[in-house]
């Protein structure tokens, strides 16, 4: 069973910070397929937030194929979202280090290899 | 999709005391099944609205569905409708439990047993007078009270502001597993002027400043279209956003805009997503420029 943060003082919409929160703990394995994501009760349980937020990352969730609604046992995890598998992953994080390390080594603080590195994302959606 | 209906529907409500409008042009929704944050600064007609909407006030201008029925003090309407004001509506030498067999007399419908088991839950004592309760354990059992009712409506008025961090977490934990188990049929209006505790429960936001509507939206859409823009000072238009506030030192000009269009792109500036609670300030500030300029048109 996974719990949920909520950021307020992110940009990021409540229900998206768990739709996010669901694919990471499914991309690096703490949740797999068959596990059952925490009923909206438990989850308000736990940290207050509205329920409709949970209702809709679920339903979100649901829409990419990555979880199910079964009745009377609760939300199932399907599978892993699209990407590509692990090992592929695992490779391209140590690429990621390399390149970190060089800016570091190069003498730029982490603050603005984060900088850096959000820039040139957004600037792909641009093409 | 599913029809969303909704709890509460005014049209340019508006109540004045004299010469004075506390509240004015006042067009909003709160969808059914919303827990709903109604914001502003002190004095911006938070309280007037909520007791126009349980009808302890009568309109002076515009009108207002609460449930589709006109608000009146009436069985028929109030039997709906959970209303908690400001100051803790509680007895203090009572116990909860007598609280609880109180208001079995005084409401035809009163569910006691779900009364007693929420306290039960929370480790409140029963049958302790309220006055030895702590701040966070009396507004629970207030919140107890008004959801033994089992009212598809409940406003409150800053049920929050008196408590400390922790009991407010607790508070509004307590009201989001409500609506929960209520899976719909039960819609929260709640007014506040401490934002970070609201967002997290709230999933719709009024924003109320200088006695007007300022913004009325779901929490998610109002992130979306809100954008906060850094660059080089300029005092320049443009159709893509409608500023919201704006900032100017000498080089730098700093923008809260809300964006005409789903995507918005321009090397012009650095473009950040603010925070709800960032977007709120926003347009509270905006109120008070509006303001300022109507003081300062005034004297000349």
């Amino acid at each position: 069973m996974i719990t949920f943060r909520l950021n307020t003082h992110s940009g990021v919409p409540p229900y998206l910070q768990i739709v996010q929160q669901v694919r990471h703990a499914l991309q690096v394995g703490i949740l797999q397929a068959g596990d059952k994501l925490p009923t909206v009760k438990e989850v308000v349980a736990h940290v207050p937030i509205n329920p409709n937020t949970v209702f809709k990352a679920y339903r979100e969730l649901e829409g990419e194929g990555l979880v199910q609604p079964r009745a009377g046992i609760g939300t199932i995890v399907l599978g892993r979202p699209a990407g590509p598998p692990p090992a592929e992953q695992a490779v391209l994080a140590a690429e990621l280090a390399v390149w970190v390390q060089r800016a570091r080594t190069a003498g730029m603080h982490d603050d603005a290899i984060e900088a850096l590195l959000q820039a040139v994302v957004h600037r792909k959606e641009d093409v | 999709m599913n029809k969303v209906q909704n709890a509460v529907q005014t049209d340019q409500l508006g109540k004045q005391y004299g010469s004075f409008w506390a509240l004015k042009d006042c067009s909003i929704t709160v969808p059914e099944g919303s827990i709903s944050a109604l914001v502003g600064p002190n004095g911006a007609g938070k309280t007037t609205l909520l007791k126009l909407l349980v009808g302890l006030n009568k309109p002076s201008a515009g009108s207002s569905m609460v449930l589709g029925k006109t608000p009146e003090q009436g069985v028929d309407f109030l039997s709906d409708v959970g209303y908690l004001a400001q100051e803790v509506p509680l007895y203090r030498q009572f116990s909860a439990q007598a609280h609880i067999a109180m208001g079995a007399r005084l409401n035809s419908r009163w569910d006691a047993a779900y009364a007693t088991k929420r306290l039960n839950d929370l480790r409140i004592p029963l049958d302790r007078s309220v006055a030895k309760l702590s701040g966070g354990q009396r507004a629970q059992v207030v919140l107890a009270l008004a959801l033994a009712k089992r009212p598809r409506l409940l406003l409150l008025d800053e049920p929050v502001a008196a408590l400390d961090p922790l009991a407010r977490v607790e508070f509004l934990s307590s009201l989001a597993q409500a609506v929960a188990e209520a899976e719909g049929s039960l819609t929260v209006l709640m007014s506040s002027h401490l934002l970070a505790d609201l967002e997290r429960v709230s999933d719709h936001v009024i924003i109320l400043a200088e006695a007007k509507t300022q913004l009325c939206d779901s929490i998610d859409h109002v992130l979306q279209t809100h954008r906060l823009l850094v660059g080089p000072r300029t005092e320049e238009r443009n159709d893509a956003y409608t500023v919201v506030q704006a900032t100017h030192t000498g080089r730098q000009s700093t923008l809260m805009v809300r964006l005409n269009q789903p995507h918005f792109k321009d090397s012009h500036w650095q473009i950040h997503e603010p925070s709800i609670e960032e977007i709120v300030l926003a347009y509270m500030g905006q109120g008070q420029l509006e303001r300022e300029m109507l003081v300062k048109g005034g004297t000349r």
